[in-house]
């Protein structure tokens, strides 16, 4: 079997096994946030928190929780790595600078998991296990929170109540995060990731001598890692070490975990806002363009234009030997269109056409499908511009869902547009005015400006990916990156709340034979048009200068 | 405006005690279930898979690529390669522990460098002569066609335990001029120790260069 084949059959096979989950994790996801009932652990929880989980919050009491949550989250992760050094179960090592703690705290707590700091020597048991690991479950749980909010808007009708966010925030980490994290934790462990508290230690080797390895609770954190759509490695390899990614089935099985729960969100959607169609437009406009890049990925990878790669004879630098291209590639593409920025492989060292998907991918916005919860908002908040759009060309008031779209909701759509490319944009052209930043790179040309480009657009829309040639160990990249990551986080959630609140107040419109059909495929193409043109428009001087330039000149 | 502010503080209270509990429960009670089960279930793997050679010496991990270097010389910066044994794929990328100096934890990675990069370009074209010197025999000439990728790149964690079925046997007239051996024997043993893809579509074919090595030491043992 060609290595092509192989490739696109495993592709298949991931499509089937989405497939199968869709409905029951879907619907099972929609039952959860839709159910009155509080198990007897969650009452627990809400005794120790102080909340009452049944009060009903409107959107600014929603936000201040998820502000309230997201900042002690922050606050708490610095103090751990500042103080790591005085702490029992840290192997020894010291406590993180001050900026590098800022910026790996922004980090994690914004489903970022941007890495300055080389894993297995930096980080002991307590802040990779009660620390990092932590917030690879809650910060997911909270981006799924606030797109429940957002469903729950287009939903609701003269209310402007949007749920409970402690209830949210619980539900989704007792009843959906941890137990398919403890199922998959244990497929992980069975296929070879490790998973002890061996901490450092010596292990002989075949010609004499000894490697020393960093041994901890390594699968459990790698399927939340995924699951969340994190990306957040034990190891500085991430999922390219074969002690978080031993094997070909691993490496699928990780890919199907960070495409689960944004994929089958969208059923969740179409559920809870009582019409399943409305779901399947929104799925199959992240299908199509999840595929689409994958097919691209594969095509120019397998061909391999580049001049190391044409003497070398294919491009598997930075790829591992038992994924291949086909695996990598997959890979490389699932974890850019989502927020996960987990590697298996390493971008940098992909072509220059390569590189530039996984870059486009997150610039989308990454809504196809996008991160757990931001992919479903993202993409809701750009079907809204659809409509819009649509709406201007026939002249009539846009509705999507039965909600107008008026210039209150599309002013809160196009702020939440706006905040990710002034970030990336912003910050990658000062660190090109200023003197030192470039001194970073370890690629010149138009490489080296993609490598900071890949890392303000991997840290606003909270990818955390790299390209990783860049020093990002300095204070200026610590720094502003760390505000890139935080600011692209939880601005837009400001004002997708903020949009969830304004549509739960109205009241519906019927809909009338000249109304959008927003179920039909139509309807689809017409969003995936918006997404390209709106992305394009923004992001293509920036790629022209960088991916587009280096795979030209291959 | 004191309400506003006493109400800020209540809402960040209940946000560090949810922080506090659901830190107990995901980093806490949650690994430590994992690990027990995992350590009942699967002690070998959840341990690093480690293998043992002939006379039962841990010689490493079967997920983890080694070095098979000859010892170092004097006035040597960096050991050259034992031919004696299969070679493993080059691993540019690994790093050495700068952080905290009082291990030398191996640091896993990739070496980032683009295509058009000049020192990714000179290493693989040095890869590759060295491949064909190494591996051409008085009856044995190694083309530059015949040298597959995986053979002059390195992997993306710089700890790839295994190298392509084709740079095996590449390497099978060496290893087997170098142990006093036939060349149907070596093929034999890379052939014995070459690993299709999972279900016939998973992955990549590979062989595992460890335990490969492993199975050299005794085949020669047993002359």
């Amino acid at each position: 079997m060609s290595p092509v084949l192989a490739g696109v059959l495993q592709l298949l096979a991931l499509l089937v096994a989405l497939g199968l989950s869709y409905r029951p994790l879907g619907d099972y996801m929609a039952k959860v946030y839709s159910s009155e009932k509080h198990y007897k652990p969650e009452k627990w929880v809400y005794k120790a928190v102080g909340a009452n989980p049944s009060v009903e919050m409107r959107w600014p009491a929603y936000l201040r929780g998820v502000l309230a949550f997201s900042a002690v989250s922050v606050l708490f992760l610095y103090l751990l790595q500042r103080v790591q050094g005085s702490l029992p179960g840290s192997l020894g090592f010291v406590s993180i600078d001050p900026d590098q703690a800022f910026n790996t705290a922004a980090s994690f707590v914004a489903n970022t998991n941007w890495q300055s700091y080389y894993g297995e020597q930096a980080m002991g048991h307590v802040v990779q296990t009660g620390g990092l690991a932590v917030q690879n479950f809650v910060s997911a749980a909270v981006g799924m929170a606030v797109a429940v909010a957002l469903v729950r808007g287009f939903a609701r009708s003269r209310t402007g109540e949007l749920g409970n966010f402690w209830a949210d925030l619980v539900r989704g980490v007792v009843r959906i995060l941890l137990p398919i994290s403890v199922i998959g934790a244990l497929v992980l462990v069975a296929c070879g990731a490790i998973q002890n508290f061996s901490g450092i230690h010596e292990v002989g080797q075949f010609t004499g001598g000894a490697q020393q390895w960093n041994g901890g609770a390594v699968a459990s954190q790698e399927v939340i890692k995924e699951l969340g759509t994190n990306g957040g490695g034990y190891f500085n390899a991430n999922s390219a070490h074969p002690f978080e990614n031993p094997n070909g089935l691993s490496n699928l099985f990780e890919i199907y975990l960070i495409l689960l729960i944004p994929f089958a969100l969208t059923r969740t959607f179409g559920r809870m806002v009582g019409s399943l169609k409305q779901g399947y437009a929104i799925l199959g406009t992240m299908a199509v363009i999840w595929l689409g890049f994958t097919a691209l990925m594969m095509w120019t990878e397998f061909s391999h234009h580049g001049p190391a790669f044409d003497i070398a004879g294919g491009a598997m630098e930075g790829k591992e030997t038992r994924f291949g291209i086909g695996g990598s590639s997959i890979f490389a593409v699932a974890t850019t269109l989502t927020s996960t920025g987990a590697v298996n492989s390493f971008h940098s060292s992909y072509t220059g056409f390569g590189g530039g998907i996984t870059m486009l991918g997150m610039q989308l916005g990454e809504i196809a499908p996008g991160g757990v919860g931001s992919g479903l908002y993202g993409m809701l908040i750009m079907a809204v511009i659809a409509v819009f759009i649509a709406g201007l060309m026939v002249g009539r008031t846009p509705e999507y869902l039965g909600k107008k779209i008026g210039t209150r909701e599309i002013k809160f759509a196009a702020c939440y547009i706006l905040v990710t490319p002034a970030l990336v944009l912003g910050f990658t052209a000062a660190s090109f005015v200023l003197d030192t930043p470039a001194n970073s790179m370890t690629n010149s040309g138009a490489h080296g400006f993609s490598e900071i480009l890949y890392a303000y657009t991997s840290g606003a829309n909270n990818n955390g990916s790299a390209f990783a040639g860049l020093n990002a160990d300095t204070q200026w990249f610590n720094s502003t990156i760390g505000i890139a990551m935080l600011l692209g986080r939880f601005l837009p959630m400001v004002f997708v709340l903020a949009l969830a609140g304004s549509l739960a107040e109205q009241t519906p419109v019927p809909e009338t034979a000249g109304t959008l059909r927003t179920e039909k495929p139509l309807f689809t193409g017409l969003l995936v048009g918006t997404i390209m043109i709106i992305t394009g428009l923004t992001y293509f001087p920036a790629l022209a200068l960088g991916p587009l330039a280096e795979g030209l000149a291959a | 405006m004191n309400n506003s502010v006493g109400n800020t503080g209540r809402v960040l209270w209940a946000g560090l005690r949810a922080l506090l509990v659901l830190t107990l429960v995901c980093g806490v009670l949650y690994p430590l279930a994992v690990i027990g089960v995992a350590q009942l279930a699967f002690p070998g793997k959840a341990n690093g898979s480690e293998v043992t050679d002939a006379s039962g010496r841990v010689v490493g991990s079967e997920l983890i690529g080694q070095t098979y270097h000859l010892p170092l010389k004097d006035g040597e910066e960096t050991a050259s390669a034992d031919l004696k044994w299969f070679q493993p794929r080059p691993s540019n990328g690994l790093g050495a522990n700068s952080v905290n100096t009082q291990y030398s934890i191996i640091l896993s990675g990739a070496t980032n460098r683009s295509g058009d990069n000049a020192d990714l370009i000179k290493w693989v074209t040095d890869a590759k002569a060295a491949v064909i010197k190494d591996n051409s025999t008085a009856g044995y000439q190694v083309r530059p066609s015949d040298v597959p990728a995986d053979a002059v790149t390195s992997s993306g964690s710089g700890l790839d335990p295994h190298i392509s079925p084709e740079y095996a046997k590449l390497q099978v007239h060496r290893v087997a001029e170098r142990n006093k051996l036939t060349v149907a024997q070596v093929d034999e043993l890379v052939a014995a120790h070459t690993d299709g893809r999972i279900l016939g579509f998973i992955g990549e074919p590979r062989v595992n260069v460890l335990k490969l090595n492993i199975a050299l030491k005794d085949l020669v043992a047993k002359g």
